[in-house]
């Protein structure tokens, strides 16, 4: 078992005939995700050949899940559509969707998320901004690169494309379950306590990473969660120490504001409840791996 | 983007919201002007985009246009916490009967938006926020319903405002929710409103941030941004989209994905206490692609950084691989020779991820000057910051 996204999910893209869609798709169906078709109003109907494999396009989220069982939509479109999209993946109260498009403007991931939870709260959303969700060996909905790592026990989760992929990099012999980049914006779907509690109560994952950004105070309830839930062993990361005040660092939410959102606090907060923190990318590999070599000892 | 106190007022005022008329000025002699034009006391007060204004001195009431001009020479060129005073604006005095505070907010923490509205306006809402938490009103407004006159109302209510002042925080409050909504803010801030000896309520300071990820609906916001204060290498960067902030050391920094170009600014900075200090001059994120064109530009604005010594190129080939990234950098330092910047600082590269020995090799094979190539991100930081202690 991974989290969220297993080998039997089946996969649109909305989206799928732009550039970073079309590109993108072609990338999951490679990693050997179950793509099953596509969205776009003005092209339902046609067919895109990836490859050899010929997905249909469809005119909406809810027509895609009728004609191919799609439990999971990765968006592509450009942050003007990014809010209709969402909300139309709601209407149709599709499990999972995967926001890849960085610049939505926070009033539109605001409403969306209000829009999600007015619903129901039926719909799973990761993003926006974010690299999307991997299983390896299983799936891969986003723009993870699937060729970095391997399956294995841990789960990561993480604010961060890059140091995902870093970290899922330098611990590929022991391999991941599930990943998740949770995206670097201020107002997001899924949240690290989110992956917390579905890693905890997932049996193939035996331990978990977690990557911090300066901004916000995530990482601090994360910690508060794992104090009370989490008995699965916890190593994290934080980036931003250096960041100064007042200036947003690449992501959208990535922004000491005065005294809130450092990375010392965060560090702190982990610290407090028993997390190791590592001082760089590579050291916090280390400690996950002193974990994991203490475990099967 | 924040804006300036007068910025915002035009905003609010394009919206209905009452505020004291005023002028701006960046001189002693058009401040002199203003208030000769205003007629009657006004208040002078600091244009920057930080707090603390009044505290530092750089609000002044000020009786008539000499006294203006006299309290604008002591408040232009000031220095509030690091923003030096360019502009003031000057403005009619008002009779100040009683202050509120008032703002909409994004409430990261809880995805929603948030109203705070309190009684007990003035400089110090933080500390009323602190000790008498049931001064200030919180309340999520949920951006599928807004806010509209009969809520503005209740929230005003809540905060405790007095009867008398209800009628027009209502209506001030209904009119900034549409400055938030409709202009993509992040923060609209009163504070304070005030009730005035003559029964109006009026919005007599205004803090307003505006969300950059909504330019693309927002074009008249690029008005708004403060030319002069931005830093050069920042404006030309901006030019080229890039993702680059400057900063005060001496290891320029690129690489790929804002996290891991933060945790490499970190890590050049654990490995620069051993040698005397050395920090990261930039942050530079040249997304995940990494392409010649755009690794040009980047190392282009890097070295074009004075107080630059040495140069840390970290990428994780992930979606591009090592060697399509160590193509993009081969190209790059022949794209800036043709331009007549050919490289002469040490430049560290750190290559991992898909395809990192192809793209070493690459590197290597390439022959470039002063290129070196160091395994990992923790050894690369460390070279770096010794090339840049003995070239500084």
């Amino acid at each position: 078992m991974a989290i969220w996204l297993t080998e039997n999910s089946k996969i649109i893209v909305q989206g799928i005939t732009g550039s970073e869609g079309s590109k993108h798709t072609r990338r999951m169906l490679k990693a050997g995700a179950k793509v099953v078709g596509g969205t776009n109003p003005r092209k339902a109907g046609t067919k895109v050949d990836f490859d050899g494999v010929e997905l249909p396009v469809f005119a909406t989220v809810a027509e895609a899940m009728a004609a191919t069982g799609a439990d999971v939509t990765v968006i592509f479109v450009p942050p003007a559509g990014t809010k209709a999209a969402v909300k139309e993946a709601i209407d149709a109260e599709i499990p999972l969707a995967v926001v890849i498009t960085e610049g939505v403007p926070v009033h539109d991931s605001t409403e969306f998320w209000a829009y999600a939870i007015a619903k129901g709260a039926k719909t799973r959303i990761i993003g926006p901004n974010c690299p999307g969700i991997a299983s390896p060996g299983a799936s891969n909905a986003g723009i993870i690169p699937a060729d970095i790592t391997s399956k294995g026990r841990i789960g990561l989760v993480s604010k961060s494309g890059t140091l995902t992929y870093q970290l899922m990099y330098e611990l590929r012999d022991i391999g991941f379950s599930t990943a998740v980049g949770i995206g670097g914006d201020p107002v997001i779907g899924t949240t690290h306590i989110d992956a917390l509690e579905a890693f905890q109560a997932d049996p193939e994952t035996e331990a978990i990473v977690m990557i911090g950004e300066i901004g916000g105070d995530a990482e601090e309830r994360a910690a508060a969660y794992i104090e009370q839930h989490v008995t699965k062993p916890v190593v994290a990361y934080v980036a931003g120490f250096t960041a100064p005040e007042g200036k947003t660092m690449g992501h959208a939410g990535a922004i000491v504001s005065g005294s809130a959102g450092t990375a010392q606090a965060k560090k702190e907060a982990l610290e407090k409840v028993g997390v190791r923190v590592g001082k760089t990318p590579s050291e916090t590999a280390r400690l996950m791996r002193e974990v994991m070599r203490s475990r099967t000892a | 983007m924040d804006l300036f106190e007068h910025q915002a007022k035009e905003l609010f005022a394009e919206y209905g919201i009452p505020v004291p008329r005023g002028i701006v000025a960046h001189t002693v002699e058009e401040a002199r002007a203003a208030a000769a034009e205003l007629t009657g006391r006004v208040v002078v007060k600091a244009q920057v985009k930080t707090g603390g204004r009044g505290k530092a001195g750089g609000v002044k009431l000020a009786a008539d246009a000499a006294d203006a001009q006299q309290k604008a020479t002591e408040i232009l060129g000031m220095d509030i916490k690091g923003h030096t005073v360019h502009k003031v604006l000057v403005e009619e005095a008002s009779a100040i009967a009683e202050e509120y505070y008032f703002s909409f907010l994004l409430d990261r923490a809880n995805r929603t938006f948030l109203a705070i509205c309190s009684a007990a306006g003035g400089m110090e809402i933080e500390e009323v926020a602190h000790t008498a938490p049931e001064k200030v009103a919180q309340i999520p407004v949920s951006p599928l319903t807004g806010v509209d006159r009969a809520r503005g109302r209740e929230i005003a209510q809540a905060g405790g405002l007095p009867e008398a002042a209800l009628d027009g925080a209502a209506d001030i409050i209904e009119k900034l929710w549409a400055v938030f909504v409709d202009e993509d803010a992040t923060l609209v801030e009163v504070n304070p409103m005030i009730l005035t000896a003559d029964g109006q309520v009026k919005a007599l300071d205004g803090k307003v941030t505006l969300d950059d990820n909504a330019t693309f609906r927002q074009p008249e916001h690029e008005s708004y941004a403060d030319k002069a204060a931005e830093d050069p290498l920042e404006a030309r960067a901006k030019e080229k989209d890039l993702n680059y902030v400057k900063l005060d050391g001496s290891v320029g920094i690129i690489g790929n994905g804002a996290g891991l170009v933060m945790s490499t600014l970190d890590v050049v900075a654990y490995a620069g206490e051993e040698f005397g200090g050395q920090r990261p001059a930039n942050f530079l994120d040249i997304g995940g692609g990494a392409s010649a064109e755009v690794m040009a530009n980047g190392l282009e604005i890097v070295l074009s950084d004075p107080s630059v010594k040495s140069v840390f190129v970290n990428v994780f080939g992930g979606i591009t691989a090592c060697d399509a990234v160590a193509n993009g950098i081969v190209s790059a330092f022949k794209l800036l020779s043709d331009r007549g910047e050919a490289v002469t600082h040490p430049l560290v590269v750190r290559l991992d991820g898909n395809n990192a020995t192809l793209g070493r090799q690459i590197l290597s094979d390439a022959g470039l000057p002063r290129v070196e190539l160091v395994d990992t991100m923790d050894e690369a930081a460390k070279r770096a910051a010794e090339l840049a202690a003995v070239g500084a």
